[in-house]
């Protein structure tokens, strides 16, 4: 039973502002996600929890008491760390007894406690090694184990799985999600990487240079972008983003990009919910998915040329050219053959995202 | 093998335009070594163990009867030479813990963000690159019963630090502490700072004190490096002799190379001498491979 709240937080670097007013309130058993490029403030945010940093304004509370002045050790969380940060002195099993060893529990408790983590974690093997003798993904594991052992208030987690190789990295991202169901505690994990993210939040918190973009589920966060920082930087391949102007047609509103003679077909609904942005400043958002590519003409299909083709397996990205504009499509591979065909694309109205270009944010635009 | 670990030479340089080979270089700089360290170091070392079997007197012209082994046991037998021992590992002892502590200590004091750490190291660096011979001299001055800045200080009045027969082995002692605990502290510090940060944050996290994270993380991860000062130290204080020699004539304070020198150059007893340095060179060697293996398994870990 662990929450953790951020009130205002804030933080310097000498002059550098790295927590912008922070506010985040984190339930029990959440699994949240601090999800950013480097350097936005994400695992500054973390080291803060711990106690490794300290803020410079506003509160951590856990359980609703103030923490911000305690020390590391008085918090009772448990951290991850990307470089795993094992004592290469020790064995495993004494590197996963040294919590339990630091406040002084008795031999056979410690013992017991290890073993049963090491199990669950299936480390039972390795316990008598050095940590040098081990692979990367056996080394997390053991930090994920010193981590466990003491039944921590909360789990945090730095990239703890950046430095492996990406096959390693996809088993692990498995094994902490099965851990994190199994276990159920107060997770806070630190990534760059939105797959990782989105693989494995209840909730994803997304900064951007020392300040919270947004808070939500994976799915919230994918589907309803709240700004263009947001829209480009969850989901791979990347949104599409263009400046975009609407017109009203006789039946229904017409979504011009890049400059082309013709504009893409949307419902009437949408001049209404523009709020006036509807002459300028406005961007059009689309994952590459939400263009529909076809071979025939079609009703509310418009014409266009395909410049290179990206072979994925699974699927393949086309990259169509719209006026001076490139929309990047999602078709199923070997749908077109090659650059210079001509093909016929619209949006799916029901996946556009609509932004305000001054200020980035979102017009909340949903059909 | 050998060529091919040596950067070849740039054939546009001066020295190749001059016709120098690669090896004639090589042999330019090795060849003077070698020579100054076999004519000084390697022919003398020979030379004297052939003289530790003979009752040579380098100070008659008498030729050198070869005795065999009977300097050796002579030596071995000699209850003299044995305290002689016993009080150079007394002072081997009391010595090298003392620098480790000290040197050790302040390293630990100097380990963290102060202000002028840089200038603050150098300065306690000074002691150790002073001759011997020079704090030898001035420690005797600050000893000084009567005008002693120490006694002095503490209020001993005039208290004999160095004709106390049982105060001057640890006069000494301590003068070798004051000039080379900053060697220990400087190893130590090298040692200190390359443990990483991250550790003692893991240590912090997992609710170590203290106490804890000293005796458990940083002393395991300085260990090797510690043992290298400890290997360094016993050697040199093992064959201390200008110290000694300056500060004091107590035979209570009487090293094994004080007695070695006066055996060779005051009594000229040049044959017995030799053999006893080689009984000395043998123990050191000895005790340095004792810490060397040590240190190799302290390095596994």
């Amino acid at each position: 039973m662990t929450q953790i709240e951020l009130r205002g937080v804030q933080k310097f670097f000498g002059a550098v502002q790295v927590i912008k007013d922070l506010n985040l309130k984190i339930n029990d058993n959440e699994f949240i996600v601090l999800l950013g490029q480097s350097g936005c403030g994400k695992t500054t945010t973390l080291r803060a929890i711990a106690g490794l940093e300290t803020i410079d304004g506003g509160d951590i509370l856990i359980d609703g008491k103030p923490v911000q002045h305690l020390k590391a050790a008085d918090r009772d969380i448990a951290m991850v760390f990307q470089s795993f940060s094992l004592y290469p002195h020790m064995s495993v099993y004494e590197n996963v007894a040294f919590p339990l060893r630091a406040t002084r529990k008795s031999k056979a408790e410690i013992d017991q406690e290890v073993r049963s983590v090491a199990k669950t974690l299936q480390i039972t093997g390795l316990l008598a090694k050095k940590p040098s003798a081990l692979s990367g993904g056996d080394m997390q594991r053991v930090a994920i184990g010193r981590a466990l052992v003491r039944r921590p208030k909360a789990m945090l987690m730095d990239e703890p799985i950046g430095a492996l190789d990406a096959k390693l990295r996809e088993e692990m991202r498995a094994e902490i999600k099965r851990l994190h169901i199994k276990q159920g505690s107060t997770t806070i994990y630190v990534t760059h990487d939105q797959i990782e993210a989105m693989s494995l939040a209840d909730r994803i918190v997304i900064m951007h240079e020392g300040v919270l973009q947004q808070v939500g589920s994976p799915d919230e966060v994918y589907s309803h972008p709240a700004n263009l920082f947001v829209a480009q930087f969850v989901g791979s391949p990347v949104m599409n983003v263009a400046d975009a102007s609407v017109a009203e047609t006789a039946s229904s509103a017409s979504v011009t990009v890049g400059g082309a003679a013709a504009g893409f077909e949307f419902p009437r609904a949408l001049l209404s919910r523009l709020n006036g942005h509807a002459g300028g400043q406005l961007a059009l958002g689309i994952r590459p998915e939400g263009v529909l590519v076809r071979h025939e003409a079609a009703e509310g299909f418009l014409p266009v040329e395909t410049q290179i083709v990206e072979p994925l397996g699974s699927f393949d990205i086309v990259d169509l050219k719209v006026g001076s504009k490139m929309l990047r499509a999602r078709t199923k591979s070997g749908f077109v053959g090659g650059p210079g065909e001509r093909v016929f694309a619209r949006i799916d109205p029901t996946q556009a995202h609509f932004f305000d270009t001054a200020s980035g944010k979102s017009l909340g635009v949903r059909l | 093998m050998a060529t091919t670990m040596i950067t070849t030479l740039d054939r546009s340089s001066r020295a190749a335009a001059r016709g120098l080979s690669d090896i004639s270089i090589r042999n330019l700089f090795i060849i003077p070594t070698i020579l100054f360290l076999i004519v000084f170091n390697i022919f003398p070392l020979i030379y004297s163990l052939g003289y530790s079997f003979t009752d040579f007197r380098a100070s008659t012209n008498a030729p050198a009867n070869f005795v065999g082994l009977q300097n050796y046991r002579d030596l071995l037998g000699d209850p003299y030479v044995w305290s002689n021992f016993a009080v150079t590992a007394k002072y081997v002892i009391i010595s090298v813990a003392g620098q480790l502590l000290v040197g050790f200590g302040v390293a630990m004091l100097l380990n963290r963000d102060i202000p002028l750490k840089g200038l603050l190291t150098t300065l306690l660096l000074l002691p150790m690159m002073l001759s011997m011979a020079v704090v030898g001299l001035f420690w005797k001055l600050l000893y000084d019963p009567s005008f002693g800045i120490i006694n002095y200080a503490l209020g001993l009045g005039t208290f004999e630090w160095l004709s106390d027969p049982k105060m001057a082995l640890y006069a000494v002692a301590l003068t070798d502490i004051w000039m080379w605990s900053p060697f220990v502290m400087l190893l130590s510090l090298a040692g200190l700072s390359a443990v990483p940060k991250h550790l003692y944050e893991a240590a912090a996290i997992d609710r170590a004190g203290p106490f804890y994270t000293f005796f458990r993380i940083t002393l395991p991860l300085v260990a090797p490096i510690l043992m290298i000062a400890v290997i360094f130290r016993t050697m040199e204080a093992f064959k201390t002799f200008d110290l000694a020699y300056i500060l004091t004539s107590q035979p209570t304070a009487e090293l094994i190379s004080i007695r070695l020198y006066k055996m060779a150059f005051q009594e000229w007893q040049t044959g017995r001498s030799c053999a006893l340095a080689y009984i000395v060179l043998i123990m050191v060697l000895a005790i340095t491979n004792i810490y060397v293996k040590y240190l190799n398994k302290v390095k596994e870990r």
